[in-house]
């Protein structure tokens, strides 16, 4: 016999529990606090939409947008050919295997605030390797004084702290490819391009899809790593999105139109992920 | 298009193999003639595919060469064989359309557009591919897949050889027939030697003009399907070849004759004494269950009771039990109109279809003794 009932409900509950603390309660409470204008928690006003016209026509979130989307783009120019370039020279078998995954893991280990402060000194011209070789070859480099040096470095230090994750992912996409393929490639008389073309590239685009999309979140909410080299200067040089916020919520407690931006910023990681998504998958129901 | 020759060839996956089960490949000498269709049978796991992937080159062989046409390939990668093959399971570009999959080891080789579209058209139709031609090949079906996988081996025409290797294993059975003959068709057409490696026996005699029977690392027999069927050399060809399998009995080599436990047979003379010639060894007596005879038993020097019936639509094999000690089974082919006979019954081997094997190996019947 068969019993009708809702008893199936608290099974999910704990579910809606666990998402309603994590997601829902926190992210409504920046959307009640960007429609007021709250001075005291007893001083408050409703104002509508008015950050969101006052945030989207300032122009310091304008500078930071840009530096932004520029910085995410080159992350990603950057980081992902040069993580399958890695992945494909890698060994496959053998003692190279583990001591390869161990020393690309190394990076990845590293918490974001310790390799600002590896940077900081790697960077010093004086006992910083990179620093110092960049100075002793004629170029003049200072990241605490020049901003493009500032700028390079940060993005740099993104890259030897996240190619390793690129390339980790590509590894395993490689691997899981049939050794059939290659030998078929063999038999088709395909060159060492045509084998990346239409076999490995083919075949990892589902890790560099995820590698793509985590690369462009985080570099997009970059946030500690340059506090911590450069506080965001010299000048504006290296304040991205999320400092411009920090300072905005913490700094100066404008907390109505901290929580408006934070949800232009939300909104602007959804849509662009969801862009990569949609250009990455859009083939794959054609023919 | 060429001859391909097998001297002394061994591989063994292992370094430094030091006894026979060490090699996948036993030591052997053997001739694929230019244009022939051969069908390579054996059981999973006796070597095939590694005898395959050394012919194309994929697998370096630990031992002896590979000869095309008398001059020797192993030094060459499989690029430079220029030879075809056709894998087990589909393997396409994904994201190619299926008319560039066809044509990409053409594109590889530099060839005319004119050219590569006619040889693309061409297969396309053999292989009933041709609505298909502009889709992209990811979306196919596995047959559909494989389909695609078979055309970029036939492709080329100017190929040593095209190998496949159990290339209908994905296949719906009635697919498989028609594809069958379409190689068969196409290997009429193009003339070029094809070495095809299936464990279906149908598969191998219905493609092959010559099979050649795998079994532990050797080829054990080379020969049409008819010779497999009538004089196996190996009692792995007897069992393997024909459904079922030969029956193979124990017997001795007694003061009197040939004994199968108590009972004595009657062989005739010339084959006892071609036996004594022989070193000591599993000695047995082998029988196709086409040929054995049921008869009155009266008239029989072994006898036995029906056991078991099956009924195969067009034929039945039937199960004799013997009443010797040891009371082996002996499988019978009737007709299937034929009556199944009750209570004691004598079973007959016909002279001209006994065969005799020690340790494993033919005795081969001088003229004299038929």
């Amino acid at each position: 016999m068969k019993t009708y009932n809702n008893k199936a409900w608290w099974l999910v509950l704990p579910v809606f529990v666990l998402v309603a603390f994590s997601a829902i309660i926190p992210m409504m409470t920046v959307v009640n606090y960007s429609v007021q204008d709250i001075f005291d928690p007893s001083t408050r006003y409703f104002v509508g939409t008015e950050w969101y016209r006052e945030i989207l026509a300032d122009p310091r979130l304008h500078d930071s947008l840009v530096r932004q989307f520029i910085y995410s783009f080159c992350v990603l120019a950057i980081e992902v050919p040069l993580g399958i370039v890695v992945a494909l020279s890698m060994p496959r078998r053998g003692l190279g295997v583990p001591f390869s995954l161990i020393l690309l893991s190394l990076p990845l280990l590293v918490p974001w605030n310790v390799v600002g402060t590896i940077w900081q000194i790697i960077g010093r011209e004086d006992i910083g390797l990179y620093g110092w070789t960049l100075n002793s070859l004629g170029l003049d480099y200072n990241y605490a004084s020049n901003p493009r040096d500032a700028w390079i470095t940060v993005l740099v230090m993104d890259v030897w702290h996240w190619t390793s994750l690129v390339a980790l992912l590509c590894y395993s996409g490689l691997r899981s490819i049939p050794d059939v393929y290659y030998q078929a490639a063999r038999i088709d008389r395909a060159s060492h391009w045509a084998v990346f073309r239409f076999i490995q590239l083919p075949k990892l685009k589902n890790v560099l899809l995820i590698a793509v999309m985590l690369r462009f979140m985080d570099s997009f909410m970059i946030y500690t790593e340059p506090f911590v080299l450069t506080g965001g200067g010299p000048g504006t040089a290296t304040t991205f999105l999320s400092q411009t916020l920090t300072q905005m919520a913490l700094g100066q407690f404008d907390l109505g139109r901290a929580a408006a931006f934070s949800l232009i910023y939300f909104l602007i990681i959804l849509l662009v992920t969801w862009v990569f998504y949609t250009a990455m998958t859009h083939n794959d129901d054609k023919g | 298009m060429a001859e391909i020759r097998l001297e002394q060839l061994a591989h063994s996956y292992h370094g430094a193999p030091s006894n026979p089960a060490d090699y996948a490949l036993r030591p052997m000498d053997h001739v694929w003639e230019q244009g022939g269709a051969y069908a390579l049978l054996g059981p999973s796991g006796c070597g095939k595919s590694t005898l395959l992937n050394i012919i194309s080159g994929l697998l370096v062989p630990s031992e002896g060469r590979v000869l095309y046409d008398g001059k020797s390939v192993n030094d060459l990668t499989p690029q430079q064989r220029n030879i075809a093959q056709v894998f087990q399971f589909p393997v396409v570009y994904d994201t190619m359309t299926v008319h560039d999959n066809l044509a990409f080891p053409l594109r590889n080789q530099g060839q005319t557009r004119e050219r590569i579209d006619a040889r693309v058209r061409e297969v396309a139709e053999a292989l009933e591919i041709e609505p298909l031609l502009n889709r992209k090949a990811q979306n196919l079906t596995a047959d559909e897949k494989q389909k695609v996988s078979m055309g970029r081996g036939l492709v080329r025409d100017d190929v040593a050889a095209i190998l496949f290797d159990e290339p209908l294993t994905v296949i719906d059975p009635q697919l498989k027939w028609r594809l069958r003959r379409k190689l068969k068709e196409i290997h009429q057409r193009f003339n070029v030697t094809m070495v095809y490696v299936t464990h279906d026996q149908l598969e191998a005699s219905t493609f092959a003009d010559k099979i050649a029977v795998m079994y532990n690392g050797q080829i054990v027999q080379f020969g049409t399907p008819r010779e497999l069927f009538e004089n196996p050399q190996h009692t792995f060809v007897g069992y393997f070849i024909g459904s079922p399998g030969m029956n193979l009995l124990d017997i001795a080599l007694g003061a009197s004759g040939i004994e199968l436990e108590d009972r004595a047979l009657a062989v005739p003379d010339a084959v006892v004494a071609r036996l004594r010639q022989h070193e000591k060894g599993r000695l047995q007596l082998g029988i196709r269950p086409e040929f054995v005879q049921l008869v009155a038993s009266a008239d029989a020097v072994l006898h036995g009771y029906v056991d078991l019936v099956q009924d195969q639509g067009t034929f039945k094999i039937v199960d004799v039990r013997l009443d010797t000690p040891s009371a082996p089974v002996i499988k019978v082919r009737l007709e299937e109109e034929a009556p199944v006979p009750d209570g004691r019954i004598g079973v007959h081997f016909p002279e001209a279809w006994q065969r005799f094997y020690i340790d494993d190996h033919l005795v081969e019947a001088a003229d004299e003794d038929l």
